[in-house]
């Protein structure tokens, strides 16, 4: 299972047409409005081939990158997360009847979904999702309706951004579990692992042949390469210790003097959970929904009660979202809310970088 | 089901404890949930007004009796002002049990102590009506009750009904009493100099979190230890689940991991402001 077959490039749009033709809709990356995010693929042209990305704290740009390489954009704003946690879906359907109401369940469409080009960080990342809305207390049913059944072709990443830090959160640059494929581009052609038996059954019928000595190694030595040359670390060690110790750090109050609240950050992290249900009634008012959508701890109301607001200033939604980012979090479920995939750095519009936030922390750590 | 759905109950009675605050008694529509339904001394509801949405409020009857709840609304933000207009026959949404409830089990005989101030005191009337109607499986009861004005204390004749009990002390203060007031006068901690501490004690505690300090300190003082003082914290709960994030402080979830804790289970936030 664990074989490494060659994929020739110039195969690849097979594997497309494959995925479409066993009743999966292919999500890759997608060039919109000068960034990428997962949507629809039927050509390999499709995807953002030929390109690249620069990214640093506040700044994204597409750019030309090596002609035929097809998974040069590492990332852009669009995880997994808007696929499977909706930024917005209604949930109940109320209608009013002679006697009081009757409650429906709203039920989410799902097409069967088979993702292309998954870095290693999102495969992470929806890891964690997975065990918020299917594996904790309760499970969420449309979370749950959209996950059952997808495809996860991943493609390791043999190039990081300037912003990305998986190497430091052990997430990445290599896909290790939760893919049914795994590819690595080389120049001519690709890797291809399997992770599991449907992803066998997708590629059954390729007649792949096995890739050789020297291609296996040249995928390994671009990966170890990505891995190496990774330019962002966040020190994890004693983490949840650290910025619980320093919950008066006068950090806080830094970083609040230049953060906007404008909660781009927890709309792009691929790990974001933050909800809020609204009901929205139909102008007869004779049926309401009740609609979830995308919330944030930065917005001013997150913490909110009638007369009261637990976390009024930036600096207290500030420490909130990275205090629970990188350690309340493994508290509440065994893990890391962080992937190290960087989004929260490059989509900040000044440039925020919560690496730097705790290498501050950590050195004035006691009051140093 | 999502855990989101919801379910028609039926109001079939209201009172009102003072002029913006009105008890709800209400039944499930459906026969297969009002009988399956149970829950525990302090667990809370979120109520659903149509069209205009849910908050989360404590049952404040008797878990005894699970087919008829009770639920003390007060007039507050949008939600509220609606659902106190609430009338016999009106159907609204429920759905729960949520939280973990007060420690009865733990409480059972010993010696309980209750101290709460504002408005915030119906979880813990619940609770107090909950030793009443078992009054031999626990010891000597003391109420600690700090309101702002006379006119803040409601379930007065409980309070007067309570302190008939041998085995219940109360004791009440008020910080700007009127000429009526028969009781003290200042904050809630004005009351600690008459708390009478047994080995066996246990506390429960719910109002404002400055006021629960001041009671945390106090008690310390006077040898009851941590783990036996409970605190009801308030947060924002706006799913119940612990899935939308709004109630969060520090690493629990108030809606799932409490709203009743112990105190070392939040010891190291409480007190820090912006939590």
């Amino acid at each position: 299972m664990n074989e490494a077959l060659r994929l020739p490039k110039a195969h690849l749009q097979r594997l497309i047409d494959r995925l479409w033709e066993q009743g999966f809709r292919v999500l890759g990356p997608v060039p919109r409005n000068g960034g990428v995010v997962f949507d629809e693929v039927c050509r390999v042209a499709d995807m953002p081939v030929g390109l690249r990305e620069e990214q640093a704290p506040g700044r994204y740009r597409l750019v030309d990158g090596v002609p035929g390489e097809v998974f040069g954009v590492v990332n852009g704003p669009g995880s997994l997360k808007p696929s499977f946690f909706a930024p917005e879906e209604p949930l109940l359907e109320i209608r009013r009847e002679r006697k009081g109401f009757s409650v429906a369940e709203v039920q989410p469409a799902a097409p069967r979904l088979a993702f292309l080009g998954v870095r290693a960080c999102d495969l992470a990342a929806l890891a964690v999702q997975d065990r918020i809305f299917l594996y904790d207390r309760v499970r969420d049913t449309h979370y749950a309706t959209r996950r059952d059944g997808v495809l996860l072709i991943a493609a390791n990443c043999t190039r990081a951004a300037a912003t990305c830090f998986c190497v430091s959160m052990g997430t990445g640059p290599q896909a290790k579990q939760g893919f049914d494929l795994a590819l690595t581009e080389l120049d001519e052609a690709f890797v291809l692992r399997s992770g599991s038996a449907a992803g066998e059954a997708v590629i059954a019928d390729l007649t792949l042949q096995t890739a050789s000595a020297a291609e296996s190694a040249d995928a390994a030595t671009r990966i170890a390469a990505c891995a190496a040359g990774m330019q962002r670390q966040l020190d994890t060690s004693d983490l949840p210790r650290l910025l619980y110790d320093e919950a008066e750090n006068p950090r806080w109050d830094d970083v609040a003097r230049r953060c906007l609240s404008c909660t781009n950050c927890t709309m792009v992290c691929p790990t974001c959970f933050c909800h809020t249900v609204v009901d929205v009634t139909e102008i007869e008012g004779n049926m309401s929904q009740r609609v979830r959508q995308w919330d944030s701890c930065f917005s001013y109301e997150h913490a909110h009660i009638h007369g009261k607001n637990f976390r009024p200033h930036i600096r207290d939604r500030y420490r909130q979202w990275l205090t629970h980012k990188l350690a309340s979090w493994i508290d509440q479920f065994g893990t890391s809310g962080c992937v190290g995939c960087g989004r929260c750095i490059t989509w900040c519009p000044v440039g925020i970088d919560l690496t730097e936030e705790v290498r501050a922390i950590r050195a004035t750590r006691g009051g140093a | 089901m999502t855990p989101y759905t919801l379910y028609p109950a039926r109001i079939v009675d209201v009172s009102s404890e003072a002029e913006s605050i009105f008890t709800f008694a209400m039944r499930f529509v459906d026969p297969a949930v009002r009988k399956a339904y149970r829950f525990l001394p302090g667990q809370f509801n979120m109520l659903y007004a149509y069209g205009v949405g849910e908050v989360p409020i404590s049952i404040v009857s008797d878990p005894a009796e699970p087919t008829r709840l009770e639920h003390a609304i007060r007039t507050a933000g949008r939600v509220t002002s609606v659902m106190t207009q609430w009338k016999v026959g009106d159907v609204v949404g429920v759905r729960g049990p949520y939280g973990n409830g007060w420690p009865m089990d733990a409480a059972r005989g010993r010696d309980v102590i209750i101290i709460t101030g504002g408005l915030g005191c119906a979880p813990v009337v619940e609770v107090i009506n909950y030793i009443f109607r078992r009054r031999e499986e626990f010891g000597a009861l003391q109420i600690l009750h700090g309101v702002k004005t006379p006119n803040d204390l409601l379930y007065r004749e409980r309070f007067d009904a309570w302190r008939l009990n041998p085995r219940t002390t109360v004791h009440l203060t008020a910080d700007h009493p009127d000429k009526s007031w028969r009781y003290r006068t200042g904050v809630v901690s004005e009351l600690f100099d008459q708390l009478r501490v047994s080995p066996s004690a246990i506390v429960m505690m719910c109002g404002p979190e400055v006021m629960m300090r001041h009671g945390i300190h106090a008690l310390v003082q006077k040898g009851v230890s941590e783990d036996a003082i409970y605190l009801s914290m308030e947060r924002h709960m706006q799913c119940g689940i612990g899935l939308c994030g709004h109630c969060q402080f520090g690493p629990q979830f108030v809606c799932k991991d409490g709203p009743v804790f112990a105190y070392p289970a939040v010891k190291r936030w409480f007190g820090v402001s912006g939590i």
